[in-house]
């Protein structure tokens, strides 16, 4: 602070509305992990430094995984991070599988897809209501909206119950599941509990009404604000793709998860220690609003209703938008798990052995879309079933170069207003990503030049 | 302690699972709220002040500049609680304290990674005096609140010093041992109701060694099930590997 007086006092430069600027958030609030924003703007109004920087302490996980039996991996790469454990655990176990040529049954495949959708819907729900929400309605943080907005954050904390509760009946627990093996599940739901638990999903639609009702009341206060960039997304012929499919993209040709390498390009660029994701052409986006943008199609008529309600269209080029887009997919994954439970009710749910696999040698990639975007695990296992290589692409640090764009194309927009406000609309576009920052620890990695023989680069 | 206690929450080398189980208390967590002032809580609260009472602390130290920042909080707080297992036994983290630093550095940082000081993973209590632990991985979410609720009424808090055997037992689950599988519920710290068991895993030891754990004789288990040495070091070193117990 004592500098930017400094420099307002020694500034010669004929007056220009408010002078130089500079933001600089340390370690942004309201995010899963520590990153910074800095900005700064000359008497001119040129912005002359915009930068989003992550000093997360690194954890190592891909090496942690080496030697280790294809049996525990997605147990310990689940902790990679607490709000995707879930993903984490599916992405891990589809690479073990692809690896080892397991195959899973019908059953498991849709237990699996609920275990998504129920992480889907309790991450975003905490997004949208603990994260996101303070900023809409001017508010530090949630907490004193227990006593502004009690009726609405009780219907979101309600809301958000639900998801968690639904998360611990498919997977065992809310966090880090218990209930996955590779090829199969350990445990299964009962047929009553799944009925409970539609029930519980059912009586939770209303709730979600109140919440889009909520956020289409406040849409005034997203900021208006749009940048075109490519938009990648699993994409399905026959769903709204969370579980599996192929790559899809706004601008590149359909990829199968196994190129995923060609799809997260890394490069190195002079001004920055940043390693950073090319898409087809420059950055890309992946996460809720690229879901929505490549796939608002498939999405389920009340989600569609939702999204007309909040103003929502494909292709939206703000960034701001998605945390509405969450809002449609809390919609959809309601909806498409209530009908995946009828499905598993319908064909009778059955304690299935566990299976017993063989290991072999061989490489796996696995590829989900968790809430922040898309998810990839890949794993190279030496005979004995122990991990020789490994990698790991989170969502986030595919984001990464993309908020710098983002904030590269916002910041020169922002020169008239006041520091406070540029500070707000910056965090507010870092927020809306939903950066997941505790696992994806590596954006300051400048490895590279390695030659990589199955995984080129590893990064968690 | 002061009517209405300060609280804030900070995090180091961690996947952030331990606050999200504060988050996930729902509606309890607005009881809680009523009883104590956040002041800090950088996953959910904007604003930051340094005069709290209790500091709760989620997180392995992994790196020299990480002390600093520790002890900071340290003198700041008339309470320290270490949150979860990466905070209170290392955790997760000590996998890599296997590996030595060169091969674990070198293999993601690759010709980089002296620009990366780190050092192996420990636990809060080998940098700072811990005051209260509350284990897990994730913690338990119940756990945390009648901890906060006792150490708000000015108790010791109580936790189990039996193994999570006896839970185990009386959740009914079928032994893992019989099942012909490895499990560390002989020698953890109960508490969490074997909740891993029971969703059909095993017991990975994730709250620390019971302190009445009888290593001897469940080397003697392992040993008597016929667990190569690679297998019993593997589950030691998952969340144990701090703990140096002879297994």
């Amino acid at each position: 602070m004592a500098k930017t007086q400094k420099v307002k006092q020694e500034s010669k430069a004929a007056p220009v509305p408010g002078g130089p600027k500079r933001v600089n958030v340390h370690h942004l609030t309201r995010v899963e992990g520590h990153g910074n924003i800095v900005a700064e703007i000359d008497e001119s109004g040129k912005v002359t430094s915009c930068r989003w920087e992550v000093p997360e302490a690194p954890r190592f996980f891909e090496a942690m995984v080496l030697g280790k039996s294809f049996e525990d991996i997605h147990h310990i790469t689940s902790r990679i991070c607490g709000i995707c454990s879930i993903g984490h655990q599916l992405a891990s176990l589809q690479a073990t599988e692809d690896a080892l040529g397991v195959q899973v049954s019908e059953q498991t495949l849709i237990l699996r897809k609920l275990a998504l959708h129920a992480e889907n819907l309790q991450s975003h729900l905490l997004h949208i209501g603990y994260l996101a929400l303070p900023d809409f309605v001017g508010a530090p943080s949630v907490i004193p909206l227990a006593a502004t907005h009690r009726k609405e954050l009780l219907t979101l904390i309600g809301a958000r119950r639900v998801a968690n509760d639904f998360s611990a009946q498919i997977c065992g627990r809310t966090t880090h599941p218990q209930r996955f093996v590779p090829g199969g599940m350990a445990k299964v739901p009962t047929a009553p509990e799944l009925a409970k638990l539609r029930q519980s999903l059912e009586e939770t639609r209303p709730k979600l009404d109140a919440v889009v009702d909520l956020l289409a009341a406040v849409l005034d206060k997203v900021p208006a604000f749009a940048r075109p960039t490519e938009y990648v997304a699993l994409i399905s012929p026959t769903e709204y793709a969370l579980y599996w499919g192929q790559v899809g993209s706004s601008k590149a040709q359909p990829r199968p998860a196994q190129l995923y390498l060609n799809v997260t390009k890394e490069y190195l660029i002079p001004t920055s220690t940043a390693k950073w994701c090319r898409g087809a052409e420059d950055t890309y986006m992946v996460g809720a609003l690229a879901r929505f943008n490549v796939n608002s199609q498939m999405l389920s008529p009340r989600a569609k209703e939702a999204a007309r309600k909040l103003k929502l269209k494909a292709p939206c080029h703000n960034p701001y938008m998605i945390t509405i887009a969450q809002m449609v997919e809390c919609v959809h994954s309601v909806d498409d798990s209530i009908s995946l439970i009828d499905k598993l009710l319908t064909r009778g749910v059955r304690d299935e052995p566990r299976p017993q696999i063989k290991p072999v040698a061989g490489k796996g990639v696995g590829a989900v879309e968790v809430p922040r975007g898309i998810l990839f695990h890949a794993y190279e296992y030496d005979d004995r079933g122990r991990v020789v290589h490994a990698d790991c692409v989170i969502p986030t640090n595919q984001n990464h170069a993309n908020i710098q764009r983002d904030m590269e194309a916002l910041t020169p927009g922002l020169a008239k207003l006041s520091e406070a406000d540029i500070e707000l609309k910056l965090s507010m576009l870092v927020r809306a990503y939903d950066p997941c920052i505790s696992c994806s620890t590596h954006l300051i990695d400048v490895a590279g030049e390695r030659p990589g023989p199955f995984v080129t680069f590893v990064r968690v | 302690m002061a009517a209405k206690p300060k609280i804030a929450f900070f995090d180091f080398a961690g996947c952030e699972g331990d606050q999200l189980q504060v988050a996930n208390l729902e509606e309890k967590l607005l009881d809680i709220l009523e009883h104590v002032e956040v002041v800090s809580f950088r996953e959910v609260h904007t604003g930051h002040s340094d005069n709290y009472d209790i500091a709760f602390v989620e997180g392995s130290i992994t790196r020299p500049q990480d002390e600093a920042r520790l002890k900071e909080i340290r003198a700041n707080a008339k309470v320290l609680v270490a949150l979860g297992a990466c905070a209170t036994i290392g955790g997760v983290n000590c996998i890599k304290n296997f590996l030595g630093r060169d091969v674990y550095s070198e293999n993601v940082y690759g010709t980089r990674a002296r620009w990366y000081p780190t050092y192996e993973a420990r636990p809060l209590k080998a940098v700072v005096k811990v005051d209260v632990e509350i284990h897990g991985c994730p913690i338990d979410r119940g756990e945390f609140a009648r901890i906060v609720k006792e150490m708000l009424l000015g108790r010791v808090p109580w936790l189990p010093d039996y193994p999570v055997c006896v839970e185990c037992k009386k959740a009914g689950n079928v032994c893992r041992y019989h099942l012909g599988r490895m499990c560390l519920g002989i020698i953890t710290r109960a508490g969490c109701n074997a909740c891993c068991v029971t969703e059909g895993a095993q017991c990975w030891g994730c709250r620390g060694l019971a302190p009445s754990a009888n290593l001897d004789a469940a080397r003697e288990v392992m040993d008597q099930h016929g667990f190569d040495r690679k297998h019993v070091q593997d589950l030691m070193r998952f969340f144990l590997g701090d703990t140096s117990a002879p297994l």
